[in-house]
């Protein structure tokens, strides 16, 4: 083995790849959860399906997505790798008697527990929508007299219409608190393992990532939990929304 | 003779203490009944309360590792009602005293648990992997003799205090046990870091780190998950800072040193 | 035999430089033909196993615990002291020289004495070098403290950890020399027996505390670093396993016994609670550099504070007595250990001690915590203060401390010459385990020095000259001697496990260490240590008649370890009554009622005690011969010590 390989197949070193591939996955919620807010946008989705074919089409999106798709792998593989080290580690005979609640957050102990939950969202989720939009092609076209805009898929109305699936709003709700959960310890934990420790900086951060996993967490949640509750079929505002959606919803 | 509290009640208790005649064997929970115990007795005297009632009734006592009982050997180790050393913070298991309990109390006690930690006998387990990643890099190589003068190399002291602090570590091992990962890394990390702060150990700073890891892997320990058992279990108070401090210093020695290994 | 102490001629100051260039020298390549045996592997057995496997010997160590970094060396609080004069308040070596000797009540060898205080500059370099993290001043530089004994400030110190921090020192060069395979490791093996070919010591026994499997290993010398013998008391500050075995092993096959009722009774520990007690905890001498002790000055106050109607801190000031700075103004609370718990005991003795029991005096903090605030005297004192009311439940923040003496240090031990070599030639013994440097009293912070300084800076020099005259063939465990020496383990081994008494090796224990305390304590008399001889005797016979261990020898038997153990302090215990009364004087430690002044102060007779009684033993319960080292002083004036 190089000196490459056997440093980050030590223990440390697949830490480092969890928190690099972390803290990158981060990043990426940031961009997909502003991209996506467009869904907010009372326009029958001409913004949303923009965007969506922008980030289908583009060539340097295309590239970073591979970024992501290795992102999403080494932070699998390596959490794959250490679960499979530390039960070695712990070992056969486990205690009778564990109170490790008193000692530490339920979250931190359950990271892998929350990250399955994620991961089996998003096989769904890219099934839904990625699958379908890149490679089945089975997602309507837009249509319309815009001859820049008719052939775009219409993905909004394949987000509407999921978000209309009561058990599939429920998996994304389920989804975005483990989420929510995962970054709550995961941000600062991404740090700490790059070593970026420091009492000046650390309690920011640490409420930086707590901020972070509600946010993100929250944000997306919305989405399908607006759709579910607030609208119609196609996608607009129901007549029984609360009075302070009709007003924001007016503003734009 | 009464102790501090005249007026504290004696109790009586139940244990639930892990028993296992060797390495080898099947160990198994065996149940107790200890009676008349003093609020004042620290646990490793009420157990030898029970060591004693055992051995005048021709029972094997039960064998627990344990010397100074001032809490700054590191030999005793006891996994009680679920916590390393068991519920006070910042507290041995010699240091931690039956006043913690009630009349009636029923105390889990288990040997500490890890692959790398096997059990001796009973409560007593062998945790050699310390020194055997002590060995690896956690000195300063200076033979006897032709040291510097001590105040030749002045050093802040706050750089000093936080060394001190990394350095208290008394390598009871109950980090390990707390771990859900059985990592030792809160352990290598105060060695590495307490002389990563000092001048003196600069010289030797990559090799030690990247040493004491590679051994700290191959004797078996988990990883770090940041989860903090370690430092909330830990009775001299390490911080995890150091395991921050180890992960940096684990990341620079690799990216710069000479070694290709 | 006549005693020899081989003390180097000419002047104090240059006899050990001297002896240094006299001694035969081994040559480097010839190093690796030697095997060196370490037993103990605390601040002197660490230090000397790394340095010797440092010159190139190869060393094999031993310690019962599962780590060289249990050793009870890591329980010192305090410090080490070292005549650096780093402060410019007029230390020098021959000024540490001189405290010690005098805090000793002459009763210590001036050669060994001079060149401890002269190696204790190197010690604190060392250590600095391997990276100890002593406490530093803002500047950088290394910070001191004062200490009981002494008018100044030379106690390097780890803030209440001092002993921890030398120990994992000398324990990282110790594993820096495993790693290398210079020295090989044998943890939990205690040391059974020595053998002993030819006169010549070559080897010893050990039984393996996992399997119980006993076996030999041979060596072309020996250095014993086991420690001191204060659990003959049962409660001391010492740690559990502490023990005289091998020192008492060593004794049976040849090595003299010196002084061994020299028993320091530490001022500052915490008081006994209740007979559950397993042992006393020290709290660490530098406290008294800030805490005031005292008891109420009359006894119907103290009977008011022993049945909880008033609290310490509500007693005004003129109801309480300082002793200690009563009675000695220059040094007051800083006096040497022995006169501080010969007054507390005085005190307790008057119907004036706190404490539920009557048997504690007052360590008084609050004019501290007035003057500098609260969070100053944590940073001193933080975590004495922490384990203090870990134990009792009461926060000395608030209230006084309640302190009582307690065994703490053994200056006897095996006799040794100069070169650290007993009367067993290539058996060499360090540390706690001899006699040599303390006299009938130690000072504070100075244990760990003298350790350190037998095994980095002793022990490296006189060994070799020893070694240089022994030829490098090795030595094979096939001698006669050594199964012979483990016949001799077995059988005892098998002769506890047969007896199957009704009686633990605690409850012998616990006897023993009551007789201890109550005859050859703090105070003796010719009448009590008599009859503790034959209560010593009595309880010997009930011992090997109805000691009860249970299981085998063949595994982990912690009951059978303990038996041991107790055998041999009871064996002990006898010698020690039989030196008491011997002594007719009192001096440091060893404190005779019957020979006293007019205040109460200890009544040396130099003229007829100034000598190291070196015991040898004459066979199983035979008395022991007496052999005597006169004690010479060309350097400091013999006076009656005064601290007042």
């Amino acid at each position: 083995m190089s000196w490459i390989t056997k440093t980050f197949t030590s223990s440390i070193g697949r830490k480092i790849i969890m928190s690099l591939s972390g803290l990158f996955l981060c990043t990426f919620l940031v961009v997909h959860l502003i991209g996506n807010l467009q869904l907010f946008k009372h326009d029958g989705g001409a913004a949303f399906n923009t965007y969506s074919h922008f980030m289908g089409t583009n060539p340097i999106i295309r590239t970073i997505e591979w970024g992501l798709v290795l992102g999403f792998g080494f932070h699998i593989y390596e959490a794959l790798m250490l679960t499979r080290r530390n039960k070695a580690a712990r070992g056969s005979q486990g205690y009778v008697s564990n109170h490790s609640e008193q000692n530490s957050e339920w979250t931190s102990r359950n990271m892998g527990i929350l990250g399955t939950i994620i991961l089996i969202f998003l096989l769904v989720h890219l099934y839904n929508f990625f699958w379908r939009a890149r490679f089945a092609g089975d997602i309507p076209k837009m249509g319309g007299a815009d001859p820049l805009t008719r052939d775009y898929d219409n993905l909004y109305m394949a987000v509407v219409d999921s978000f209309h699936i009561w058990w599939y709003v429920l998996l994304y709700v389920a989804a975005q608190i483990s989420l929510g959960y995962h970054l709550w310890h995961g941000f600062r934990s991404g740090f700490q393992t790059l070593g970026l420790n420091h009492r000046k900086y650390t309690p920011a951060i640490k409420y930086i990532g707590y901020a972070f996993a509600v946010l993100v967490s929250a944000g997306f949640a919305s989405m399908p939990l607006y759709f579910f509750l607030f609208t119609n079929a196609q996608g607009e505002l129901a007549a029984n929304a609360p009075a302070v959606l009709q007003s924001v919803a007016a503003a734009f | 003779m009464a102790g501090s509290n005249p007026n504290a009640k004696p109790m009586n208790l139940t244990l639930k203490v892990w028993r296992q005649p060797n390495r080898q064997a099947q160990g198994k929970i065996v149940d107790y009944q200890v009676k008349d115990i003093s609020p004042d007795m620290s646990f490793l005297e009420m157990l030898d309360v029970l060591n004693e009632d055992l051995l005048r009734g021709g029972q094997d006592p039960v064998a627990f590792d344990h010397d100074c009982r001032e809490g700054i050997c590191g030999s005793c180790d006891l996994f009680i009602n679920g916590r390393s050393h068991g519920p006070e913070k910042g507290t041995t298991t010699c240091q931690l005293h039956m006043r913690k309990f009630s009349d009636g109390d029923t105390i889990t006690i288990e040997p500490w648990r890890a692959s790398s930690f096997p059990v001796n006998k009973d409560l007593s387990v062998d945790r050699s992997a310390f020194d055997r990643i002590i060995q690896a890099g956690g000195y300063v190589s200076v033979n006897t003799g032709g040291a510097p003068d001590g105040n030749e190399i002045p050093i802040p002291k706050e750089i000093s205090d936080r060394a001190f602090e990394a350095a208290t570590c008394i390598g009871c091992g109950a980090c390990v046990a707390a771990c859900k990962n059985a990592s030792a890394m809160l352990f290598v990390s105060a060695k590495v870091s307490q002389l990563a702060l000092l001048p003196q150990g600069q010289v030797e700073r990559k090799t030690r780190v990247e040493n004491m890891v590679a051994q700290m892997d191959k004797e078996g320990f988990g990883a770090c998950t940041n989860i903090g058992s370690c430092a909330a279990e830990c009775p001299v108070g390490i911080s995890l800072e150091n395991i921050a401090i180890l992960n940096r210093e684990f990341l620079a020695a690799k990216a710069s040193s000479n070694n290709l290994a | 035999m006549q005693l020899d102490s081989k003390i180097p001629e000419g002047p104090l100051a240059e006899k050990w430089e001297k002896h240094k260039f006299n001694v035969k020298l081994v040559n480097p390549a010839n190093k690796r033909k030697y095997d060196v045996i370490v037993v103990g592997t605390g601040l002197a057995g660490g230090a000397a196993a790394a340095s010797l496997a440092e010159l190139g010997y190869n060393v094999k160590a031993f310690t019962y615990h599962d780590s060289p970094r249990r050793a009870h060396s890591i329980a010192a609080q305090g410090g080490i002291n070292a005549a650096k004069n780093y402060q410019n308040d007029g230390d020098s070596v021959f000024r540490l020289f001189y405290d010690t000797i005098k805090g000793g009540d002459y009763r210590a060898r001036e050669a060994n004495v001079y060149r401890l205080a002269q190696v204790s500059v190197n010690i604190i370099d060392q250590c600095v070098a391997q990276g100890v993290p002593f406490a530093r001043e803002y500047g950088g530089l290394l910070a001191n403290r004062s200490f009981g004994g002494a008018q100044v400030s030379r106690t390097f110190y780890a803030r209440g950890q001092t002993g921890q921090q030398l120990l994992l020192g000398a324990y990282s060069a110790l594993s820096r020399q495993i790693a290398y395979g210079k020295v090989k490791m044998y943890t939990r093996s205690e040391m059974l027996d020595v053998v002993v070919i030819d006169g010549q010591a070559r080897g010893i026994v050990t039984r393996n505390l996992i399997t119980g499997e006993i076996e030999t290993h041979s060596a072309h010398a020996v250095v014993l670093a086991t420690g001191g013998y204060g659990n003959v008391f049962y409660l001391s500050t010492n740690a559990m396993y502490c023990n005289v075995t091998a020192a008492w092993r060593a004794h049976k096959k040849g090595a003299y016994f010196a002084n061994p009722c020299f028993t320091q009774i530490h001022p500052t520990c915490i008081p006994v609670s209740g007979d559950y007690q397993s042992k006393l905890t020290l709290m660490s001498e530098s406290l008294r550099n800030d805490g005031r002790v005292w008891v109420p000055k009359t006894v119907e106050m103290a009977e008011r504070v022993r049945k909880g109607e008033i609290k310490p801190q509500d007693i005004a000031e003129d109801d309480r007595d300082y002793f200690l700075e009563r009675k000695y103004p220059a040094f007051g609370n800083l006096v040497p250990r022995d006169v501080a718990s010969r007054n507390a005991k005085m005190m307790c003795d008057e119907g004036r001690g706190v404490g539920s029991t009557g048997l504690a005096v007052y360590l008084d903090f609050s004019e501290i915590i007035k003057r500098t605030g609260a969070d100053a005297v944590s940073q001193k004192y933080g975590n004495l203060f922490a384990m203090y009311e870990k134990i009792t439940d009461e926060d000395p923040y608030k209230q006084p401390m309640r302190i009582y003496p307690a065994v703490h240090y053994t200056m006897g031990g095996l006799w040794v010459d100069y070169n650290l070599q007993t009367t067993v030639p290539g058996l060499y013994a360090t540390g706690e385990c001899n006699f040599s440097d303390h006299g009938a009293n130690r000072l504070g912070a100075s244990a760990l020095m003298q350790g350190l300084a037998d095994g980095y800076f002793v022990i490296p020099y006189t060994i070799g000259d020893y070694l240089a005259q022994t030829p490098p063939k090795p030595v094979s465990t096939d001698h006669p001697a050594f199964a012979e020496a483990k016949a001799g383990v077995q059988a005892r081994t098998e002769q506890l496990l047969s007896i199957k008494g009704n009686r633990t090796p605690d409850d012998f224990h616990k006897i023993l260490g009551h007789i201890m305390w109550e005859y050859c304590g703090m105070a003796r008399t010719a009448e009590g240590l008599t009859h503790a001889k034959a209560e010593i005797q009595k309880l010997k016979k009930d011992f090997w008649s109805d000691v009860k261990v249970v299981g085998s020898g063949e595994e982990m038997n912690q009951a059978l370890e303990k038996a041991g153990r107790v055998a041999d302090f009871i064996e002990l215990g006898e010698l020690m009554v039989d030196d008491a009364l011997n002594r007719n004087e009192s001096c440091g430690g060893h404190f005779r009622e019957e020979y006293q002044t007019p205040e109460g102060e200890a009544l040396r007779d130099d003229e007829n005690y100034a000598y190291v009684a070196a015991w040898e033993y004459q066979g199983e319960n035979q008395p022991e011969k007496l052999n005597k080292e006169e004690l010479t002083f060309e350097n400091v004036k013999l006076t009656q010590r005064s601290y007042k």
